[in-house]
């Protein structure tokens, strides 16, 4: 009777207590392997070595150790969604999915484990709505700010007017892809141009049929929105069809070195958009150097600091340090959990003296993060693509997108999650 | 003629063209399939080892240099020298020649007299493995593959067309890569046939086709022939590798290429060389011309990859062997 008895109390008190994390967990569902691997390797080198700096330059956040988990997903929706089960459980404090397929399988996770997720640039647009959307942010910039941009971009080159202008969209045809669409046809009805979809079977090496009837119709600019192959090889046929690359714009998933590399000198003046810095000429790669690299702790072959994505994965995890920063401030404790970790986030405010700070001035762009706003200011840049020197400039600064059409849309369809997920608008 | 029957017309070119590029990937399977009733699961990836293994030979990559770096903290990428294109595209036969006699020596040669679902299943195996050895050895990154091959609309095509169809024409656009292609596919096919029928391998090939046991018994050693095959199904998916690698970077999916070759495959029949290039080119023309005038205007455009798999699967209702294949009558 006894045994029993000291059984079920140290089973109760082993069920009760939280278990015992010694560090800060962010997990990295990375691609390392698979069609999108070219892609996936720099984003995730990039978040790795943010926190192996953190910790080797600034002894951890708040003097708890960070520890990356990096998880396989091949960039398959059911192997994200394994990860996440297989790792939430360690600690993890923040989830950063790299893919819009997983985004959506995790989000009623995350809100039921109260893990939030980032999708930065990615995932579900109407997530901005943080009252619908607890546990989800998108900051800096959403899909749908994307398509604005490119939009207001062409409004600034063409003194304002983009009436009658043609406007084709290549996309890769999957939700993905597609995310831009109704964006896209608000706007045209809004400045009067006319907008032609044409969709890319995954994978996107074949294009051929897309890329004759651009070159039938003429339109004055095309827009994409790919990722992987597909990208590189959009390029290419428009190189080979002599479409001007100037006039040719991706969203920032169809804007890395990967995409132009492949097609040297042609790629030349293929524009894309970003919304953080590119190149390796900010003071935080000198810590970086000094305490990654040159300790040989780089991650993966260590090949890939400057290029866009490594500099993506490195802001992600810029920005979820800056949030667990913020959290232990609110909640005055070090060793914070998931849902801290939120409020951290929710809170979370990025200022060009904080850039500066850390290494990083005019790298990204000041937001501040609310209940209400869960996406951010949705600023946006162009890019422009060099091939002789063999890397991307910046050509324009951060500009907003549409944000009374975008916001109507955000509304509306948060507002239809909510009602088929039966959740109640609110700010916690 | 209005320009947009001109432009119909201009399709119909590229789908040709682009037929001979899903042959190009077909072939492979058929050699395979026709020397030892394999369907090689890994053609598509063959195809992406090969044209992988080209750029590093070419550009000097030091094989396994992630891996190495890893282990013993180096940081070595490249042996600092270029190889000549042509002197890499022997080295590359000679590493898929030495790929085809480790495949037998490791799996084919253990499963001599297994059901063909059990080959089949080995080559499913094979294809995950270079896969991942393919990136270990290479890295994953994108390359860039250049082999001579201009590409691009061929202009001299584009202007002296361009009086056909009026103003509104430009004359018809062939991308320059796609016509090499067409040309060297053709090369290909012929010296494949000219092999096959004329030489004593080709023969003992084609007898071990007709039936193994035969072939066996006048003393044709199926363990060479197997090397051989292999061989060459390698050097097809070097030549499929390359035209592919050319147009859109060596990268992971152009072993997906190999999707393109199943309704070719389905069309054609899988024992014959003829049916692979004319199935191409009927998938290829079919597929291009029904996203012109059927799929982009009122569909919403993207319909080639199932409409490639539509159009096989109605040849598969009315001529199950496809249209060259030959006809098994099982006899009690």
């Amino acid at each position: 009777m006894k045994m029993k008895t000291f059984t079920a109390i140290a089973l109760a008190v082993t069920m009760a207590a939280p278990p015992a994390f010694a560090d800060l967990v962010f997990p990295s569902l990375s691609y390392r392997t698979g069609p999108y691997a070219a892609n996936g390797i720099p984003f995730a080198d990039g978040y790795e070595d943010y926190f192996k700096l953190i910790n080797a330059r600034d002894g951890g956040i708040g003097g708890e150790m960070v520890k990356v988990i990096e998880c396989e997903t091949g960039y398959n929706t059911e192997k994200g969604v394994e990860c996440y089960e297989s790792t939430k459980g360690e600690g993890a404090l923040v989830y950063q999915p790299l893919s819009t397929g997983i985004t959506y399988q995790l989000i009623p996770k995350s809100a039921a484990d109260g893990i939030p997720l980032h999708t930065m640039g990615y995932g579900r647009t109407s997530a901005a709505n943080g009252k619908v959307f607890n546990t989800v942010f998108n900051y800096p910039a959403n899909y749908w700010n994307g398509a604005s941009a490119v939009v207001n971009h062409l409004l600034e080159i063409n003194d304002g007017d983009i009436k009658g202008k043609t406007l084709a969209l290549v996309y890769h045809n999957s939700a993905y892809g597609k995310e831009p669409i109704r964006t896209r046809e608000e706007l045209s009805k809004k400045h009067g141009f006319e907008l032609t979809l044409l969709p890319v079977d995954h994978p996107g090496q074949e294009q051929k049929s897309q890329w004759l009837q651009i070159r039938r119709e003429k339109p004055d600019y095309v827009t994409m929105w790919g990722w992987g192959v597909m990208n590189a090889t959009a390029i290419q046929e428009a190189a080979n069809i002599r479409y001007p690359m100037e006039n040719f714009i991706g969203v920032w998933w169809s804007g890395s070195e990967n995409d132009v590399k492949p097609v040297g000198d042609k790629a030349d003046g293929y524009k894309a958009l970003n919304f953080h810095g590119v190149g390796d000429d900010y003071p935080l790669y000198d810590d970086l150097k000094k305490y990654v690299y040159d300790e040989g702790n780089a991650t993966g072959a260590g090949d890939q600091k400057g290029t866009v994505l490594y500099n993506r994965g490195m802001y992600a995890a810029m920005l979820a340090v800056e949030a667990a920063k913020k959290a232990q401030e609110i909640h005055g404790v070090s060793d914070i959990t998931p849902q801290q970790m939120r409020d951290g986030m929710e809170a979370l405010e990025i200022t060009e003296d904080l850039m500066t700070e850390l290494g990083m001035p005019g790298f990204g762009p000041s937001f501040k993060v609310s209940c209400e706003n869960h996406g951010g200011p949705g600023l946006a840049s162009v890019n422009q693509w060099d091939a002789k020197a063999g890397q991307w400039k910046q050509i324009t600064d951060y500009s907003e997108s549409d944000m009374d059409v975008i916001g109507a849309l955000i509304e509306e369809d948060s507002a239809a999650y909510a009602k088929e997920s039966n959740v109640e608008e609110a700010c916690s | 003629m209005p320009a947009e029957f001109w432009y119909g017309v201009e399709v119909l070119l590229n789908g040709l063209m682009a037929g001979v590029m899903y042959s190009l990937v077909a072939l492979g399977f058929v050699l395979i399939f026709k020397a030892s009733g394999i369907f090689n699961y890994a053609q598509g990836v063959m195809a992406l080892f090969a044209a992988q293994t080209l750029v590093g030979i070419q550009t000097g990559l030091v094989p396994f240099s992630h891996m190495i770096n890893a282990m013993f903290g180096t940081k070595i990428h490249h042996f600092g020298w270029n190889v000549p294109t042509f002197a890499a595209i022997l080295l590359t036969i000679g590493v898929m020649v030495l790929f085809a006699i480790i495949v037998e020596k490791l799996i084919l040669k253990h499963l001599v007299n297994q059901e063909p679902i059990i080959l089949f299943m080995a080559t499913i195996g094979l294809a995950y493995f270079l896969e991942g050895f393919g990136d270990l050895m290479w890295g994953a990154e994108i390359k860039k593959l250049d082999v001579g091959i201009p590409q691009g609309g061929n202009v001299w095509v584009e202007e002296s067309t361009a009086f056909l169809g009026g103003d509104d024409f430009y004359g018809f656009y062939l991308d320059t890569l796609d016509i090499y292609a067409t040309v060297i596919a053709i090369v290909l096919v012929a010296s494949l046939v000219l092999f096959s029928q004329y030489t004593k391998t080709g023969r003992a090939l084609r007898a071990v086709a007709d039936d193994h046991q035969a072939a066996l018994s006048v003393g044709i050693s199926l363990r060479t022939i197997w090397v051989i095959v292999w061989s060459i199904a390698g050097f097809v998916a070097l030549v499929a590798g390359v035209m592919w690698g050319a147009k859109s970077g060596v990268q992971f999916s152009l072993s997906l290429i190999a999707l393109k070759a199943l309704p070719v495959l389905m069309l054609g029949g899988f024992t014959s060389i003829p049916g692979a290039i004319i199935g191409g080119l009927i998938i290829g023309v079919g597929e291009k011309m029904f996203e012109f005038l059927i799929g982009a205007p009122f569909l919403g455009g993207a319909t080639e990859n199932w409409f490639a798999y539509m159009l096989a699967l109605i040849f598969l209702i009315f001529r199950p062997q496809g249209l060259f294949g030959e006809k098994i009558i099982e006899r009690v």
